[in-house]
């Protein structure tokens, strides 16, 4: 029987269609009860766990501040499962006053068995906002599920970082990018890198050192190779390098303008996930080098005499929960970049 | 192959954040109000988000004494009170870690000397010529000196690096003081060297009225004359003058907010489509609004405009003392706290439209607003009878506090009878977009690091702007006599509805 108060519904053994009219009825009593309750209208996000980790991913959720999606569903997996339960929720940040307006965001939990992931859209579709973006994170990787939420979804969130498989998570991206957008978080984690070392060439002095290039170290902990391919991925297509295979040990070679560049990728230790550095160098004997340091990265300019010039790139770092609240944002925007750079990534590893 | 020939940056490609040249930032007034609450957390917020240039440098210039150290601890402080954002200590750090601090008077050449050697050593620090900014955050009486004392001192050009200087508002007081400015300016640097910041301009709700007019193919048809019976342009504060007493005295309400920040959102909401959104392209069309607008004749000032003071009253539940009992206010005080305009914009779309604009002081809400009223339909063909009936369509764009844009529709009441009444359908800001609105100076600072004035205002529309205002300013400033009042906490004064044409009303504040 289903219970209601002023921001919880909660039943089991229910339907999509009594999920969708608990949030229609705590909507309304939401607004009745202050007009100054306004629901978030962004984005969906339906979000499919294993039920024994969902605390964690609520978790990392939660950390998302600003970001949160305006419509929250979770389908919690657990073998055995043949029936639906169900629990709505509706939750402000604080209470509407002075004719102020107070954001609501909807979330639902939705309790699902694997047999229900082949036809997930079929639960799922009357539950999220027409006419939003609706994004899919399967972070346990029910790709089964992604894939019966195509029609539905018109972005997927991925990390390719957490796949120990790096080729085969390069490969999955591309599979899904060819029938939805997608939002990688190892592509995001380079993000602040590749606005660096673009602005280390925007100077019309600097750009034509474009194509003076003649070497590529990029520095990476060893799990964030994904991320560390796809800021190679990136810089060789931006400059449209032809390239090679890189070699088990990271080193390959692309064709830049005015001759051969070395590339080499290569695991480092450090404290945080993620990138550690990348260094370009200059067929004068030059470089320049990016390196992850406190409050933002360090840039190094050596000239070919040797002499080294360096400053700071501030920057705070964004955390695990602003990497994925980014993300969030990013499915509502398109970067045109993605494809080439993840096209080239996935290409050294063949 | 030329450097000016090199082609574009392809790094650049599908990058929110653009590149920025290194660029030495100098501010004048460096201790002042201005730069402690906005200027300083603006560019702190902007090393936060790594949006600063690479290589970056801050000079304060004031003539307080302070070290380096001293005015590094006074920025800190400033930025840890007023910053949107609670600051990451390494970033705080890092950014005051190289701050400069000139001291010095804005006439006295040793000032500029001091100053120049700082950038020449920043500069070979940097080891190559970096951009200057200037940004001029002191009072509007030295704007005209530094810019003269930054020309002799060779610091307004330089071959090898972009030059710019930042001149907050106000941009004089009259029409006279405008030109002169302008005049003292452009002997100096280029006009395109020139950013004339009008913070208005910064922010996300006045930049959609661009988007919401041109993105939009629904709302073009009727922007004109035959579907737009009036316009009500408002900026009402529930708050007093505060502090600001010594500054608000000599300016009031008109100078404060019309002459400015009020003519530029009637400049966005009237303007022609522009060819492209480069600067002069969108600063064309609203400089041929503003020559639209008649210069206001002195024998019809009394039926186009109306100003007056707040008195004492009741705000917010407490009693409010009048304008005249604030502290620091002369108590014979003829400055105005709340003026209100009705102007024509004579041209081919807008001709007979009137526009309304208001501001004031001590009113019963804060809220900045556009309402644009659409004519009646022509013909009802519904009972009026108990209900509230149809109304004209308004169209009402909030710039705050509410972000967002309203749109009034007759609906019918649910029943057996055809009752019609009005109801709202609402977009607003923080309900359909995740990302939180950068304050308007962290635009605005990486807007003129970059070279891009499209939200800053141009010569002649400054001009354009007190050739209007000019005149109401210097017959208020003539006239003796006890301005009409208004209680605090209220709507305003009832001789504003004198100024409302064809039974047109105000819009509750």
């Amino acid at each position: 029987m289903p219970t209601v108060n002023d921001t919880v519904w909660a039943a089991q053994n229910t339907t999509p269609a009594a999920v969708e009219a608990a949030i229609r009825g705590l909507l309304i009593e939401r607004h009745n009860e202050n007009d100054g309750y306004v629901p978030a209208r962004v984005l969906n996000l339906i979000c499919v766990v294993e039920r024994q980790w969902r605390g964690e991913v609520a978790n990392r959720l939660r950390r998302v501040g600003r970001y949160h999606p305006s419509r929250t569903i979770v389908c919690a997996v657990s073998d055995g499962r043949r029936t639906i339960d169900a629990v709505v929720s509706i939750a402000a940040d604080a209470t509407p006053t002075d004719g102020q307006h107070v954001l609501t965001h909807e979330t639902v939990i939705l309790d699902v068995g694997p047999g229900h992931l082949e036809h997930l859209d079929t639960i799922v579709d009357p539950l999220v906002i027409a006419d939003l973006t609706t994004l899919v994170w399967a972070p346990h990787g029910h790709w089964r599920a992604v894939e019966a939420l195509e029609g539905l979804s018109q972005c997927v969130l991925l990390d390719s970082v957490e796949d120990p498989d790096v080729a085969g998570a390069l490969r999955r991206a591309q599979g899904l990018l060819a029938r939805r957008y997608v939002v990688d978080l190892a592509w995001l984690r380079s993000t602040p890198w590749r606005e660096r070392v673009a602005a280390l060439f925007d100077q019309p002095a600097r750009r034509v050192e474009l194509g003076e290039i003649t070497s590529l170290r990029i520095r990476n902990v060893a799990e964030s190779g994904a991320a560390a391919l796809l800021l190679c991925g990136w810089l060789v297509s931006r400059l449209g390098w032809p390239h090679g295979a890189l070699s088990r040990d990271g080193h390959g070679r692309a064709k830049g303008t005015m001759g051969e560049v070395a590339v080499t990728l290569e695991s480092v230790p450090q404290d945080v996930p993620g990138l550690a550095g990348i260094t370009i160098g200059f067929r004068d004997g030059g470089a320049l080098s990016l390196d992850r340091g406190a409050g933002g990265l360090t840039a190094t300019r050596r000239d070919r005499a040797g002499a080294e010039q360096h400053w700071r790139l501030l920057g705070a770092s964004r955390g695990e929960g602003g990497i994925l609240g980014e993300g969030i944002r990013q499915s509502l925007l398109r970067d045109p970049t993605y494809r080439e750079a993840l096209d080239a990534a996935a290409e050294m590893l063949t | 192959m030329t450097l000016a020939q090199t082609p574009a940056n392809p790094l650049a490609a599908g990058l929110e954040r653009l590149p920025v040249a290194p660029t030495n930032l100098v501010i004048f007034g460096a201790t002042g109000d201005l730069a402690r609450r906005k200027l300083l957390p603006a560019i702190y917020n902007l090393a936060h988000e790594g949006a600063l240039p690479g290589q970056f440098n801050l000079i304060g210039v004031a003539r307080g004494e302070l070290s380096d150290e001293a005015y590094r601890e006074l920025a800190a402080e400033s930025i840890r009170a007023f910053s949107r954002t609670p600051p990451d200590e390494n970033v705080l750090t890092g950014l005051l870690a190289e701050l400069r601090y000139v001291k010095g008077a804005f006439d006295a050449q040793p000032t500029y000397e001091a100053l120049a050697a700082a950038l020449a050593a920043l500069d070979e620090a940097a080891g190559e010529p970096m951009s200057r900014a200037f940004y001029l955050s002191t009072a509007p009486e030295f704007f005209g000196v530094i810019v003269g004392a930054l020309g002799a001192a060779g610091l307004a050009t330089d071959k090898r690096a972009d030059v710019r200087v930042i001149i907050e508002k106000p941009f004089g007081t009259s029409l006279q003081e405008a030109r002169e400015l302008n005049a003292e300016v452009l002997s100096v640097f280029d006009e395109s060297q020139i950013f004339r910041i009008d913070h208005y301009l910064g922010k996300e709700t006045v930049q959609n009225m661009l988007a919401f007019r041109f993105a939009n193919g629904m709302f073009e048809p009727l922007w004109n004359r035959n579907y737009i019976a009036h316009v009500q342009i408002t900026a009402a504060e529930d708050i007093g003058i505060g502090g600001r007493a010594g500054y608000y005295d000599h300016a009031g309400a008109l100078r404060d907010l019309v002459e400015n920040h009020m003519m530029q959102l009637l400049t966005l909401l009237c303007m022609e489509p522009p060819v492209t959104f480069a600067a002069n392209d969108v600063r064309d069309e609203k400089v041929k609004v503003l020559h639209a607008i008649r210069t206001p004749r002195a024998d019809e000032l009394a039926q186009i405009s109306v100003r007056a003071q707040y008195g004492p009253g009741v705000s917010g539940g407490e009693e409010v003392v009048g304008y005249r009992q604030e502290p620091g206010v002369p108590a014979d005080s003829h400055t105005e706290t709340y003026a209100a305009l009705r102007l024509n914009v004579d041209n081919w779309r807008w001709a007979g439209v009137p526009f309304y604009l208001r501001t004031g002081k001590r009113l019963a809400r804060k809220v900045t607003e556009i309402a644009v009223t659409l004519r009646p339909v022509p013909h009802l063909a519904f009972e009026q009878d108990g209900s509230l009936g149809v109304r004209p369509n308004q169209l009402v764009m909030t710039i705050q506090p509410n972000e967002g844009v309203s749109l009034s529709l007759g609906a019918k009441i649910p029943g057996a009878r055809m009752r019609i009444r009005p109801v709202n359908m609402e977009f607003l800001y923080g309900t359909a977009f995740l990302s939180q609105s950068p304050e308007a100076y962290e635009r605005l600072i990486l807007d003129a690091m970059r070279g891009e004035a499209t939200l800053f205002t141009r010569n002649d529309e400054v001009e354009a702007q007190w050739r209007i205002c000019d005149p109401i300013v210097s017959a208020w400033s003539a006239a003796a006599g006890r301005l009409p009042q208004y209680a605090a906490g209220t709507q305003g004064p009832v001789e504003a509805d004198a100024l409302l044409l064809d039974g047109h009303q105000w819009r509750a504040v």
